[in-house]
């Protein structure tokens, strides 16, 4: 069976057709109900997570299907020293689908290939996290109504931020779209990002460290977190962690239409007065991460 | 300088000058027991110079690990002192446990047993990856 470990196995078509199905089932939620009645989701979480864990719990639950997991690496074998490979073998005994979360890049791939249900990246280091993707895409389509002739912002730790660096690689395959990408020297997008996604494939990006002085140009502004756990050194950590800080000051030069999103948590990086602003569009993100994960799920375990 | 011929075995021609040595370790030459040549620095037609080895004993070989290590080099096996088979060695499409993951958040750097494999990339600029964290080779 198919896997998701990396949102470029999705074709654009089979994107649609998740969001597709995802906005039905936030018109009609009934209907889903028992779509996986005897089936059972693994959530194995070998790094803390809140909204991804609870959310893939929740869409399963949704779906009429039952969940088991953990969520922390010292509650699961790994303790023990336990490899991936076992672990999954292990619980592929048990389970009809995974959704895997781990501090190492690629162990999700390891996974997959160790059994034969299918296997979810929730999340590997700072490496891929699909489903975040999807979700924001979804937010996209819902509050933008289009992927193309777009200018998205992403702002912040665009270094170790996975969730950046797979929303790059599925809005590349979209028309017309700009990239501008403010960071600060040290956080910059990585350069094989930057040459495979965007300069391969001829689009228009620009790198700032100021986000004031592009705010008026975005359509969307993604905001991200300076992610402690991505850091050996606290001390580069406390040093960059308050470079940018969202306020309503600042989106006074913003569009109208803007769409803010982050992929949260957040720590202080958007003040919380910008959450009363109806451009904040982060919670609604959230909760769109559900219904993209009850569409996967069924899509993933071929549920009609 | 006279190296004699071979009657079965491996010559490994066209390797880029200065190469010679890394391959010979790759291929682990030190710890067989039959008659190995490393020859520096011969002169060369095409290449102005080249390394050559030469085995005096069919062994295998990882035409893919060589291909990774440099692209162009020739392997010829020898029978009955006559060129029986000859590969000429392109850039692999995939290389298992010839480059090391360097990238201190990579799965492989915990599980012990797991395969190094880097995938190539980029042909033009010879840019392989980890197939599981996509770090670059270095």
């Amino acid at each position: 069976m198919r896997s998701l470990i990396d949102i470029q196995e999705l074709s654009i078509s089979e994107i649609d057709e998740l969001i597709a199905v995802a906005n039905d089932i936030i018109d009609n939620p009934s209907k889903y109900s028992e779509k996986c009645k005897g089936k059972i989701l693994a959530t194995l979480f070998f790094e803390p997570s809140t909204r991804t864990r609870l959310s893939f719990e929740s869409a399963m639950y949704n779906l009429g299907g039952n969940v088991l997991g953990f969520s922390e690496a010292q509650s699961s074998s790994s303790a023990k020293g336990e490899s991936v490979a076992d672990t999954i073998k292990t619980v592929g005994y048990y389970a009809d689908i995974i959704a895997m979360r781990h501090p190492k890049e690629g162990a999700p791939m390891v996974a997959s290939m160790n059994t034969d249900i299918p296997v979810i990246n929730a999340g590997d280091g700072g490496h891929n996290h699909p489903t975040q993707t999807l979700t924001d895409l979804l937010t996209i389509q819902r509050e933008k109504g289009r992927f193309d002739n777009i200018t998205i912002g992403f702002c912040g730790d665009l270094k170790f931020g996975r969730t950046v660096h797979s929303l790059i690689g599925a809005m590349s395959r979209y028309k017309n779209v700009k990239f501008v990408l403010i960071s600060p020297e040290e956080l910059k997008v990585p350069e094989y990002i930057k040459q495979t996604e965007l300069e391969a494939k001829k689009l228009e990006y620009v790198e700032t460290t100021s986000l004031e002085d592009v705010m008026p140009e975005l359509d969307i502004l993604y905001m991200t977190r300076v992610q402690r756990e991505r850091f050996f050194n606290e001390q580069d950590y406390i040093r960059l962690k308050d470079s940018y800080i969202l306020t309503p000051q600042k989106l006074e030069t913003a569009k109208e239409d803007l769409c803010i999103m982050h992929p949260l948590p957040r720590v202080n990086e958007i003040s919380v007065a910008v959450d009363k602003d109806p451009r904040a569009c982060y919670f609604r993100q959230v909760n769109n991460g559900k219904f993209i994960r009850m569409a996967l799920i069924m899509k993933l375990l071929e549920v009609k | 300088m006279i190296i004699g011929q071979i009657k079965d075995g491996i010559v490994i021609d066209h390797i880029t000058a200065g190469k010679g040595m890394t391959l010979y370790n790759f291929l682990g030459l030190d710890k067989i027991d039959c008659q190995v040549a490393l020859i520096k620095n011969a002169d060369s037609v095409k290449m102005g110079k080249k390394d050559i080895i030469k085995i005096d004993r069919v062994i295998e070989l990882d035409l893919d690990a060589l291909g990774y290590l440099d692209p162009g080099a020739t392997v010829n096996i020898i029978e009955d002192s006559k060129i029986a088979k000859r590969y000429a060695t392109i850039l692999p499409e995939r290389v298992e446990n010839v480059i090391k993951c360097k990238n201190p958040r990579c799965i492989t750097t915990v599980e012990q047993e797991l395969p190094h494999i880097f995938t190539l990339r980029d042909k033009e600029n010879r840019v392989y990856r980890c197939l599981y964290c996509e770090s670059k080779a270095k």
